[in-house]
């Protein structure tokens, strides 16, 4: 195991944000991810999709380590995350080098998972004043201006409890930017949503990614993956079945799988009238 | 006759009620301090750690607080090392080994309180805060510890008002607590039915008290769950 030096590119000279060579998870007897390699340049973004149990959501967990992967290597910013075998597997080596990696990497949940016993502004302040030891007043004016950016500037004292479910993940979406992270993970950020807030939400990260910030997103949003990925990979039972730029993945999949699973029910999944019934 | 009795027993009442809050204030004070590691090691998923603590704690729920304090005023000094040791000036005062059995007690049902607490917080926002890059101590202070106390203080309300009412048993060891003092009265005045009434009434006052406190405190520590103000 040998570290991978910070100056290391991809073919079009951008440094790497992240990279995942073979990359395995098991739950039990059940393998999940199978050996994923996968790269991101800076300024990338990555849509992840696939049917659901194809391991996308484990796939993310696995690059800050929420899992613990069984085998593979993970780069964050050029730094590969040290492992050390156990009478289980393996765990990492170092429980710091692990919190300092994650504090680069900002992540977006389904559930959005604020604390709900902080206000708005406590939730963004957080962890910039405890990880990143910036002073209060500095915490707080870096936090007010991403929450102007989200549309939430006006409602920086409110509890979770006190906002829809689109307001707090833009609320979580500006936690996760005060960190100013090198790399960000949205693991199926509007699949919690009512229709009628997934629009804002997917505003809010269309502005992050024009601002070329390198993020992984996996969705079942296929319109927004198409408009807004410098690339897409369809996961398939813990492997990667299919990559390129979206162009290409959702007009002339070469895999047979994907396009299957284009075809059938995801793009349907929203229907204009408002359903969310799955179409056959 | 009797209105003088009753107007003379008032002042050694609130004394023998002085002496009723100490006993239970220092014991819930050491008690809340043991009960957070106590309530640690049941989470902690390590047998090791695990073990013991729901051993001890097994015993004192499981058990009267009267046996408690008897074991450890009456049977302490049954062994000799235990009186020629050096803790044999503690351990020989009733008013220690009542202090002891309370905290020892509380420690047990509060630990188990909190426990309930901390299991209590969300997942998601245990695994919100180690994604952001904070460490496992920092999580358990910022956020786990402050939603499982919120969660814990209407249980916890209870379990005070129950130990104010358990520590009269500090009596059955000649302490002059509030019902110590009542007893010793009626013993002198064979006047038990104002005496009680009075130590009862007493009694209703610091617990009325302790609930309104517990409320204030609450409702300051629970503003997420209120509508919002106008900002």
């Amino acid at each position: 195991m040998s570290d991978i030096p910070a100056t290391k590119t991809q073919g079009n000279g951008r440094p790497l944000a992240l990279e995942v060579v073979d990359l395995r998870k098991s739950f039990g007897p059940v393998e999940v991810l199978r050996g994923i390699s996968m790269q991101a340049a800076e300024g990338d973004v990555i849509s992840i999709i696939g049917a659901s149990g194809s391991g996308k959501s484990t796939l993310l967990r696995c690059i800050n380590l929420l899992e613990i992967p069984n085998g593979g290597d993970v780069s964050i910013a050029g730094e590969l995350i040290r492992m050390k075998r156990t009478r289980h597997g393996q765990a990492p080596a170092d429980a710091r080098q692990v919190d300092r990696l994650r504090a680069r990497c900002g992540m977006v949940f389904q559930s959005f998972n604020l604390w709900t016993h902080m206000t708005v502004l406590e939730n963004v302040i957080e962890a910039p004043i405890h990880v990143l030891k910036l002073p209060r007043a500095e915490a707080t004016e870096r936090a007010d201006a991403l929450l102007r950016r989200v549309g939430l500037y006006e409602r920086r004292n409110y509890y979770p409890g006190h906002l829809s479910g689109g307001q707090q993940q833009r609320a979580a979406i500006a936690r996760a930017l005060a960190m100013e992270p090198a790399l960000l993970l949205f693991d199926e950020p509007t699949s919690a949503l009512d229709p009628e807030l997934v629009g804002e939400v997917l505003q809010v990260m269309r502005g992050i990614a024009e601002e070329g910030r390198t993020m992984l997103i996996v969705t079942h949003e296929m319109a927004f993956a198409r408009e807004v990925s410098s690339r897409v990979i369809f996961l398939h039972e813990g492997l990667i079945e299919e990559e390129g730029p979206p162009a290409q993945l959702f007009e002339a999949p070469r895999s047979e799988r994907c396009r299957q699973f284009l075809a059938g029910g995801w793009k349907a999944k929203r229907d204009p009238a408002g359903g969310v019934g799955l179409t056959p | 006759m009797s209105g003088n009795v009753i107007a003379e027993s008032i002042p050694k009442l609130l004394d023998g009620a002085a002496l009723t809050v100490e006993l239970v204030a220092i014991a819930l004070a050491i008690g809340i301090v043991l009960a957070v590691p106590l309530a640690l090691a049941r989470v902690s998923g390590r047998l090791w750690l695990n073990g013991p603590v729901y051993g001890y704690v097994f015993f004192f729920r499981g058990t009267p607080l009267l046996v408690q304090i008897f074991l450890i005023y009456y049977g302490l000094s049954q062994f000799e090392t235990v009186r020629e040791g050096p803790l044999w000036p503690i351990l020989r005062e009733p008013y220690w080994c009542a202090i002891i059995a309370f905290t020892l007690n509380t420690a047990a049902y509060t630990a188990e309180i909190i426990r309930g607490g901390i299991q209590g917080v969300p997942h998601g926002e245990i695994e919100a805060a180690r994604a952001l890059g904070m460490s496992r101590l920092l999580v358990l202070r910022r956020i786990i510890l402050p939603r499982a106390f919120r969660l814990a203080l209407p249980a916890y309300g209870n379990e005070i008002i129950i130990l104010l009412k358990a520590s009269a048993l500090a009596s059955t060891i000649t302490l002059l607590d509030l019902t110590g003092v009542a007893r010793t009265i009626i013993a002198r005045t064979y006047m038990p039915i104002e005496l009680f009434a009075m130590a009862g009434a007493i009694y209703l006052v610091i617990t009325f008290m302790i609930t309104r406190a517990i409320k204030a405190l609450e409702h300051r520590l629970s503003p997420h769950t209120r509508p919002p103000r106008p900002a």
